[in-house]
């Protein structure tokens, strides 16, 4: 094989990160960014999605699966480090450490995220601009989303740098840093696009 | 006149098996000191700071000007080497443990033998030998080497270990040095005649693919050892290895 388990695993963690689920991440912001113009705007779209031929297949290989995959070695990845920032205070290791701390907060937000739209569609809700409008009308389930979503974002952003080196297309210091002012950037168009979106709802 | 006092906390442990404790010194300033120095007087005299004899503080030490590694300590928090950290340049108490990402000996004496081991593992060497005179090998360009002696003053110490958070004991990560090491000697135009034995032993488990991107080591390097720059270079080396043995490679 090509190189050891460990080796393997971590750059097919690193690769689905951003292939296909960052894709992903970003396709279903700028859908859901419909219901900044109208609830009839986002719910064309949302159908749209809905009936896209082969949905179970695209559903199970391009998000199912490989977040599935992502977490489960995301999270033994994390519980593998020994977090030491109170020692060395620097820009990398406190993104090391927020990587890691959004990871989880992403991974828990998404269970619930599907269970709440996802599962009970398939107990036969229909998945529309009033369902989220309901959900979203609890000001806790705003922060909720807001921490969520937002923590979604920047693990995204963040693991496209550290993808970036993984894969050694950034290896001197100067690429790494213009990476981390792009990959930020990143951070920022999403949150604005993901922070639009839930307020429309609201 | 009553001479200034030097205050000194150390973390001490007397064999590999029992806990650690701390125990304070103070001993009179002399101009210049260094801590191992200052670990010298405490030898001279193992008084501690309450005036009761105890046994002297076990260290190691070696070349006393940085080039060696054997002194490496965790003072004031940081890893660093003991012989270049001076009294006069530290807040006071200093604050002596050892790097405890090792298995600790003795007080602040550590084993360092899995650095040793790691080199062994990643062929961190070029071979040469054979039956009969090889002959020259081939030439390596000044400016070439002039990066590649960057990477050849790396001295084994372990404070990139130490500040790394994926070496610890929930992993078998080898490390930054010696992936650095194996960057060193595939840049040599001999070395890299053995590259692929190189790249797929830190393919293997514990190696690159264990890195976080944390990027403590290249802050805490003594010797200003570009690490993380080797580490992805290795990672776009590794990348295209792995294809090669995958899908196979007419070289």
């Amino acid at each position: 094989m090509a190189g050891s388990r460990d080796f393997i695993n971590r750059r097919i963690h690193s690769l689905l990160g951003v292939i296909p689920i960052g894709i992903f991440l970003v396709q279903h912001l700028v859908v859901n960014h419909f219901a900044t113009r109208d609830a009839e705007a986002f719910n064309k779209a949302a159908h749209f999605m809905e009936s896209l031929p082969f949905r179970i297949f695209l559903e199970t290989f391009v998000i199912y699966l490989p977040i599935l995959f992502h977490a489960v070695y995301g999270l033994y990845i994390t519980f593998q480090a020994k977090n030491n920032v109170t020692r060395y205070g620097y820009f990398r290791n406190m993104m090391f450490l927020v990587q890691r701390v959004t990871g989880v907060i992403t991974l828990v937000f998404i269970a619930w995220h599907v269970w709440e739209t996802r599962v009970q569609a398939a107990f036969g809700q229909e998945v529309n601009f009033d369902m989220m409008a309901d959900i979203l009308s609890s000001p806790f389930m705003v922060a909720f989303y807001l921490v969520g979503v937002l923590s979604a974002v920047f693990h995204f952003a963040n693991g496209l740098w550290s993808f970036f080196v993984s894969w050694g297309l950034t290896v001197s210091p100067r690429s790494q840093k213009i990476s981390t002012y792009v990959t930020m950037g990143v951070f920022v168009a999403l949150a604005i696009v993901s922070v639009r979106t839930i307020f429309a709802f609201i | 006149m009553s001479t200034k006092m030097v205050k000194f906390v150390i973390s001490r442990q007397d064999n590999p098996e029992t806990a650690p404790y701390l125990e304070e010194f103070e001993i009179p300033h002399r101009p210049n000191m260094n801590v191992i120095s200052a670990l010298m007087e405490i030898r001279r005299n193992p008084v501690n700071a309450k005036g009761e004899a105890t046994t002297p503080v076990t260290w190691e030490m070696g070349c006393l000007e940085e080039v060696c590694g054997a002194c490496s300590m965790v003072i004031n928090g940081k890893p660093r080497q003991s012989c270049t950290a001076l009294v006069d340049q530290l807040e006071q108490p200093i604050r002596l443990e050892p790097m405890k990402t090792f298995p600790v000996v003795r007080d602040l004496a550590i084993d360092r033998s899995r650095m040793f081991d790691a080199l062994k593992r990643v062929k961190a060497w070029i071979p040469i030998d054979g039956t009969y005179d090889l002959g020259p090998g081939p030439r390596m360009p000044e400016t070439k080497r002039q990066w590649a002696y960057e990477l050849s003053k790396c001295m084994t110490c372990g404070v990139c270990l130490e500040a790394c958070p994926n070496v610890n004991t929930n992993s078998d990560f080898i490390g930054p040095a010696p992936l650095s090491q194996v960057r060193l000697f595939n840049a040599h135009p001999t070395g890299e005649m053995n590259k692929e034995e190189r790249l797929n032993a830190i393919m293997d488990d514990g190696g690159l693919a264990e890195c976080g991107n944390s990027q403590n080591c290249v802050q805490s390097c003594p010797k200003g050892i570009p690490l993380t720059t080797s580490i992805a270079a290795l990672n776009r080396d590794t990348s295209f290895q792995a294809f090669k043995n995958f899908f196979g490679s007419d070289r």
